[in-house]
């Protein structure tokens, strides 16, 4: 297929990609996520055998399925966004490394944790799904961090990236506290998700864990928003750029400036709805889950979630990997994307595929609806996890 | 600037990761469509055996599932952190069909690897042999989406470079897709693992036979693991992955190694079944040769000649002259993209850019490169031959021994007498052989591809991120004990799973129930299985 054929022209194919890249994250933030947060919540709302297993049997049918949404993003990156995916994963090449060992207890926590009765070796597994829900959570949000304080890499003249700064600089008090953001965020989403599955006492843990996180998300997602408007400089792009022309980075000029992660805000102030539905969903959380309302309660979290997600994402725009040591070589929507024929050629796969996606999750959600109490375990022992 | 330690151990930690990755998806895309096929006769007949035999081996899919899915995430993010020069190289293409690969497959396979669990009690017989299948389906897609990239990489079609981007860029899509390569590798790889699947199911069918339990379960697994194998051993025989390989300059470079053929020899190219390469002399001692065997095999003609080592050698040396003269117009280019001489000369060398870049090997600036040096790039093409002769026969050898095991079974389930302790005893022993052949197999596939990450274009080394040591060393080391640790429980898990066997009364409660009663809760006329000495377990 020609390139003249294509009929969306490229800026847009580029918007609608970042649009689809921040859909891909908000799906597992809203799906996976619960499941990192029930994770996170297991030691402390469960503290017996049988109530572990209710809380974990509660995401145990759909949580495999949650999880693509996560390798689904990486993949999506890797073919609309390379340099982005290159940059991004190298970068936090040891972050990255204790993500995906965290990531990988998850799976075979899951399923080999019933395999054997034994006291420590549930123990054992129940660490593991801990550490697999909080660790992530935790990067999930120090990736962001750092992404809004731009990323010491720059990109010579062949498009290599080279490095500059440490491990410890990824770990500075400003990503720390996205990471609380982001565990907060989760951890809410999470219990709620565990009061409308469970009953008794873990949902009546899983209730205060619930107004606990939501009032710590609200302070700290407010605090990381005044942390922005007075310390942490924004980038900006000096001077022409060509959102339709061939993916340089090194094309533009660009410098930092404080506030102007606030200037898409005042410019459109109907974007407001994002950082909006990340106050109100997490008030709303409270309030549900004070009133033990199960399944409008986690439609509240989870757009919460959505909401904070795309905050972060909309602030950026057109920025997606500022760079601290070369801003030149930032990584914006428009000069970092992949060519106008793959763009198309994977928009027209994802218009096809994901609607299917949704409608045989959907399916799946529902058939597995219901709450999963210690009887239900005790009289499935064998099949479940 | 590149890091030659960094390149070792990256490619170190790649090979191990993907081996170990590829010893769970094998036995994923075989038992799946095994569970299936199980199912499907469970719905037909309605005996509940099946059943139960779904279930069973469905429980150990589940323990091997978990392994593959968690070896798998590692995999798709090491490009980035490992391979960011290769992920911006090519990402424009080969990210393509790993996007896809989540869209369509992943996504199918682990949602409904749930319902499959724990959908029993909420689905209708048929509802939930649906949900089998999409299981199924979802992995063998899964295969074919990432075999399309591996294939990309081995014959880069459909893509052409960009000095406005500096990185390849897709042309065509369809090319992408219907790449041959990926066409026979998705044959070939499949074919295996459905293999894999059926030694498994066979090999643990016929230990329970050795031990006198669960009878009539492990005849029934034996008969569905005979045919099931016997007809994929025969396919991944006959669909072998080297019909692709005569296609491209470095496919035929592999192809050259793997035969030890350092001439150019007439058509139809002879054989050679056994001998000792030595790559000092470009010799192969003691060699036992097969007249016309590899030129049918490889070209599926007599008359189409394939090139030798030496030959292929002397081609490279002329690109790499080329790709100079690519790089020297590319440079042009960047400075002035208006340089219309320049622009020409990239048109009609720009395909051997790649070569030039071999040279980073033996000079810093290619464009400066001394003859000796061009000679050394060249020369640097031919993969190591010696590993790749040996374990290309080896793989070679198991399948074809895997197809006279299954002849063999097929031939003892049909005339239901299940083997003697001999067959019975060389069905358990061969359980680890599928995996010995699958792991040589891809040996010889990513080795013989070497010195390229994608073949022609990009050299590994080239590939690498710009990581301090000191982190490769640590992440390979992370993966390396995190990986055993992960595979001793996966091990012993099994073993634990496949002594309990299926569930079933134990022998001891039998004797407190009684003299066994012939089950008739299904009437004998339908038994489809030669179960002549039904047993209470069943």
């Amino acid at each position: 297929m020609s390139p003249d054929l294509i009929p969306i022209d490229y800026a847009t194919l580029r918007v609608l990609w970042w649009a689809i890249l921040g859909v891909l994250l908000i799906g597992f933030g809203v799906l996976g996520g619960s499941d990192l947060g029930v994770g996170t919540l297991l030691p402390f709302v469960a503290r017996h055998d049988a109530e572990r297993r209710v809380a974990i049997n509660a995401i145990g049918p759909t949580w495999e399925g949650n999880q693509v949404w996560f390798v689904l993003g990486g993949g999506a990156a890797f073919a609309a966004w390379p340099q982005v995916y290159a940059a991004s994963i190298s970068v936090f090449y040891s972050v990255m490394l204790v993500l995906v060992l965290a990531l990988i207890l998850r799976p075979v926590g899951f399923e080999y944790r019933n395999k054997v009765s034994h006291r420590r070796w549930r123990a054992l597994w129940d660490w593991c799904l801990f550490t697999g829900g909080a660790v992530p959570s935790f990067l999930f949000g120090v990736a962001f961090g750092n992404l809004l304080q731009g990323i010491p890499f720059r990109l010579d003249e062949t498009m290599r990236l080279s490095y500059e700064g440490s491990v410890l600089g990824l770990l500075n008090p400003f990503a720390l506290m996205c990471g609380l953001v982001s565990v907060s965020m989760l951890v809410m989403h999470g219990g709620m998700f565990l009061v409308m599955k469970t009953e008794g006492a873990v949902r009546e843990r899983a209730r205060t864990a619930v107004r606990w996180s939501s009032c710590v998300l609200i302070m700290l997602f407010g605090f990381g928003g005044v942390c922005v408007f007075f310390w942490i400089k924004g980038y900006v792009i000096t001077g022409a750029i060509d959102p339709g022309g061939p993916s340089d980075p090194l094309a533009k000029a660009v410098t930092r400036s404080l506030g102007a992660w606030y200037t898409n805000y005042a410019e459109h102030g109907w974007l407001l709805v994002a950082p909006g539905l990340g106050f109100a969903g997490a008030i709303l959380g409270f309030a549900a889950a004070t009133f033990r309302i199960g399944m409008i309660g986690l439609w509240c979290t989870g757009l919460s979630v959505a909401g904070v997600i795309a905050t972060a994402g909309i602030s950026m725009f057109p920025f997606i990997l500022p760079s601290r040591a070369h801003p030149q070589s930032s990584l914006t929507v428009w000069d970092a994307s992949s060519s106008p024929l793959t763009l198309f050629m994977m928009l027209a796969a994802v218009v096809i595929l994901l609607p299917l996606v949704l409608i045989y999750t959907g399916w799946v959600i529902r058939l597995m609806r219901g709450k999963v109490s210690p009887n239900y375990v005790r009289d499935n022992a064998d099949v479940l996890y | 600037m590149i890091d030659f330690d960094v390149v070792a151990l990256s490619r170190l930690q790649f090979g191990l990761t993907a081996m170990y990755h590829f010893l769970f998806v094998p036995l994923t895309i075989g038992l799946s469509v095994i569970m299936a096929i199980m199912e499907s006769v469970y719905v037909m007949t309605g005996r509940t055996v099946w059943r139960d035999m779904t279930k069973f081996w469905g429980k150990l899919f589940g323990i091997n599932f978990a392994m593959g899915v968690a070896t798998g995430i590692t995999m798709e993010f090491q490009f980035g952190t490992n391979w960011a020069y290769y992920s911006h190289y090519v990402g424009d293409v080969f990210g393509v069909p790993l996007a896809i690969e989540g869209l369509m497959a992943f996504f199918l396979e682990s949602t409904f690897i749930g319902v499959f669990f724990f959908g029993w009690d909420r689905l209708s017989r048929r509802k939930h042999l649906a949900v089998t299948w999409l299981l199924a389906i979802g992995a063998n897609l899964s295969a074919l989406w990432i075999l399309i990239a591996n294939a990309w990489m081995q014959n880069p079609v459909g893509a052409k470079f960009s000095y406005e981007t500096m990185r390849m860029e897709l042309t065509s899509l369809w090319e992408v897709f219907f790449n041959p390569v990926a066409q026979a590798k998705f044959v070939h790889t499949v074919s295996a693992s459905y293999v894999t699947g059926a030694t498994f199911v066979l090999s643990i069918s016929a230990y329970y036979l050795l031990r006198k339990r669960h009878r009539g379960f492990a005849r029934r697994s034996m008969v569905v693991a005979a045919s099931f194998g016997l007809a994929s051993a025969l396919s991944v025989a006959v669909l072998g992955d080297e019909s692709g390989y005569a296609l491209t300059d470095h496919q035929k470079m592999k192809l050259a190694a793997i035969e030890a053929m350092w001439e150019t020899e007439k058509a139809p190219a002879a054989f050679t079944v056994f001998g000792w390469p030595d790559e000092k002399t470009q010799t192969t001692k003691w060699a036992v040769r097969v007249p016309y065997a590899l030129g049918i095999i490889a070209t599926r003609s007599l008359n189409t000649e394939l090139p030798g080592i030496k030959d292929l050698v002397k081609t490279a040396e002329g690109r790499v002259r080329n790709g100079i003269l690519a790089l020297k117009a590319l440079r042009k280019l960047r400075k002035n993209k208006k340089d219309a001489e320049a622009r020409r000369v990239f048109e009609t060398h720009g395909k051997h850019l790649g070569y030039a870049l071999l040279l980073r090997r033996h000079i810093a600036d290619p464009v400066k490169a001394n003859e000796d040096q061009i000679k050394l790039a060249a020369r640097d093409t031919v993969p190591s031959v010696l590993p790749l002769f040996w374990t290309f026969r080896i793989m070679v050898g198991i399948g074809l021994f895997l197809i006279l095991l299954f002849a063999w079974a097929f031939i003892e389930t049909t005339r239901q007498r299940f083997g003697g302790r001999i067959f019975r005893w060389v069905a358990l022993l061969s359980l680890p052989l599928p995996w010995v052949a699958a792991e040589l197999g891809w040996f010889v596939a990513e080795h013989g591809r070497q010195p390229w990450v994608i073949e022609g274009l990009l050299p590994t080394f080239m590939g690498a991120s710009n990581v301090p040591l000191a982190n490769v060393i640590l992440s390979l080391t992370a993966f390396i004990l995190f990986y055993s640790a992960l595979l001793a429980v996966d091990i012993f898990l099994m073993v634990k799973y496949i002594r309990r066997g299926p569930p079933g009364p134990k022998p001891d409660q039998r004797l407190l129930a009684g003299p066994p009663e012939p089950q008739r809760t299904e009437p004998p006329a339908r038994q489809p299985m030669p179960a002549q000495q039904p047993l209470p377990n069943e």
